[in-house]
């Protein structure tokens, strides 16, 4: 049993309770030749650096502007195209418009942003006809201002599809007689929505938000490490971005660190606190109580 | 923990029942229009990707750079950047760490599930809350990078299996399922004499061949779309996988030359770019019907609902 479980174990305590510790570069003028065992400790200078730096709480702004917008535009797509299709009758088309809508979760953030270049970029699909029709391309990839309507719907395009398969689980579990009894007693389909489907994904969705919520500081990463160069740092840069890029590619290794560490803690005590609501409300959360 | 999708089993949900006024004219066709566009505007980058990567010159000449149907479909751009150099070595070294990778990340994924998925083994209940505890913080990139450096994993592929052997995740999701494996079987396999590596190997892996399939298309997924780690971790482009190939040269626009793919003469860039993106794609098309064989079966619901 030992050796059975053995390598997992290590895995954990290396690749993750090892760097928690090492979470002490934060605290140090790490210099990468001398090793953090013997760059001397700071104290807290890296995070006076950290709250003075206007590229930080830009960084912080940008993050949770991205997700506001996602709560607003994203979160109920999943719902909508849910609903949507839990409408229909035919139940092949509804299984080829779940194979199509599901593809894009699957696929790598490179590959996203490369086949968004390919049909919205300058030299795009979309440019070319504009172009050959006498009108000026497009340049929303490169467009700071409107960056943010991108990368939204760069992650409505790649998940929509994923997140409606959990809404599509709560629908399918529904007991179809309610829906008859309803109609049986003058329901129309509007209000059978609101007073039998809606019902039915309202936990689900409740939990969904308040995840969403708890997450608020991860707006994901490699979508902008991908396209901070075409559009720049003062559009592109989140959280994530600033600690790779004040980390590892300017080399003020124990700033990135501090604002990595600031991130971690005030992400789980809003995971945490999420959770203590989820609860509230009597849902399950990510762990049960 | 697992239920199924009943939208995707054809069956008698497909008449209209009594009681459910037929919808109205309008109402159909907004239905369409709004599936149709959904579905397009999912396909169509697909679709001018692969048709690019087989058009020939002469056509991606004559409509300025995109095809949307190849007239004269020629593999030439395939057959460029297949013939050795660059991108030929980014697809092994790609194939090769999704393969030790997912087997890895398996092997230690299913140990510790089952180790932990058993009652009455010392210290797994600290152990479970450990793992537990690894959801909820992350330890961050500038440690992360420090310790790979450190362990002297740089510039080695170990760097990109290593740090993600195991997800959390999907650790909980396979010791769900083995809990779920009838106690009884343990104990007559026991009074049988078996120990605990012949229960795993014949009675909780071929029980669990679902959730390890699941586990592993998911893993190997990871592994394949991983372009970060080797961003932060290989500084030798020589070792890149193929994500970072198609950063470098599609993204960023990076112009590959005959001399890096090992050929004299060469298909239209714009071909190769395309065909470049084809290649990291194909593996994920050729998963695709597994990974949505898993959705219907309802694993994957059951695993996403915890």
């Amino acid at each position: 049993m030992l050796a059975l479980m053995a390598p997992g174990l290590l895995f954990f305590v290396v690749f993750f309770y090892v760097p928690m510790l090492g979470n002490i570069v934060a605290f140090e003028d790490y210099q990468p030749f001398i090793g953090f065992k013997d760059s001397a400790l700071v104290g807290l200078a890296n995070f006076q650096e950290l709250f003075v730096d206007p590229a930080f709480w830009e960084s912080v702004r940008n993050t949770l502007s991205f997700a506001a917008l996602q709560l607003i535009f994203f979160f109920p797509a999943p719902l909508a195209l849910a609903l949507l299709l839990n409408s229909l009758v035919s139940s092949r088309v509804k299984k080829f418009v779940q194979s199509v809508v599901y593809l894009p979760h699957f696929i790598s953030w490179v590959l996203v942003v490369a086949l968004f270049q390919q049909v919205l970029g300058g030299a795009g699909l979309i440019s070319n006809f504009l172009r050959d029709h006498g009108l000026s391309a497009l340049d929303v990839m490169t467009d700071p201002s409107t960056f943010p309507l991108l990368i939204t719907s760069q992650v409505i395009w790649k998940d929509v599809g994923w997140g409606m398969i959990i809404y599509l689980a709560a629908l399918a579990n529904v007991d179809q007689s309610l829906y008859e009894s309803a109609a049986v007693d003058g329901a129309g389909r509007w209000r059978r929505m609101w007073h039998v489907t809606l019902p039915a994904v309202r936990g689900v969705t409740i939990m969904l938000l308040v995840l969403r919520l708890g997450d608020v500081l991860s707006v994901g990463f490699e979508q902008f490490l991908l396209q901070r160069d075409a559009v720049g740092a003062r559009a592109a840069e989140v959280l994530d971005t600033y600690v790779y890029y004040h980390g590892v590619v300017y080399g003020d290794w124990g700033v990135g660190a501090a604002a990595g560490l600031v991130k971690g803690i005030v992400g789980a005590l809003m995971i945490w606190g999420a959770n203590k609501i989820a609860h509230a409300f009597g849902e399950q959360g990510v762990y049960s109580k | 923990m697992t239920f199924s999708l009943p939208l995707l089993k054809p069956g008698p949900e497909d008449a209209r029942p009594a009681w459910e006024e037929e919808p109205t004219r309008l109402g159909k066709s907004a239905k369409a229009v709004v599936l149709t566009v959904v579905c397009a505007v999912m396909i169509l980058p697909f679709l001018t990707v692969l048709s690019t990567s087989l058009a020939s010159r002469e056509q991606i000449t004559a409509a300025g750079g995109f095809v949307l149907f190849p007239t004269d479909p020629t593999f030439e751009a395939y057959t460029t950047i297949l013939s050795g150099g660059l991108v030929t070595r980014a697809v092994l070294v790609s194939i090769g760490i999704t393969v030790v990778g997912t087997t890895l990340s398996l092997l230690t994924t299913i140990g510790l599930a089952y180790a932990l998925s058993k009652r009455g083994v010392p210290g797994s209940k600290p152990i479970l809350l450990m793992v537990l505890f690894t959801l909820l913080f992350a330890p961050g990139m500038i440690p992360m990078y420090v310790l790979v450096k450190e362990l002297g994993l740089r510039d080695s592929y170990w760097s990109l299996i290593l740090p993600g052997l195991v997800n959390a995740f999907n650790l909980v999701v396979m010791r769900a399922f083995f809990m779920n494996i009838p106690e009884e079987l343990y104990q007559a396999a026991r009074i049988d004499g078996a120990g605990d590596w012949r229960i795993l190997t014949r009675i909780v892996i071929p029980l669990s061949k679902g959730v390890i399939a699941v586990v592993g298309l998911f893993y190997a997924v990871t592994y394949w779309n991983a372009f970060f780690n080797a961003m932060l971790y290989l500084d030798d482009s020589g070792k890149w996988p193929i994500q970072v190939v198609l950063r470098s040269y599609v993204v960023q626009g990076k112009a590959i030359t005959g001399d890096q793919l090992g050929v004299t003469h060469m298909a239209p860039a714009q071909s190769i770019s395309m065909a470049v993106v084809m290649l990291a794609l194909l593996p994920i098309l050729l998963l695709f019907p597994f990974l949505q064989k898993y959705f219907s079966k309802g694993v994957l619901t059951g695993a996403i609902k915890g």
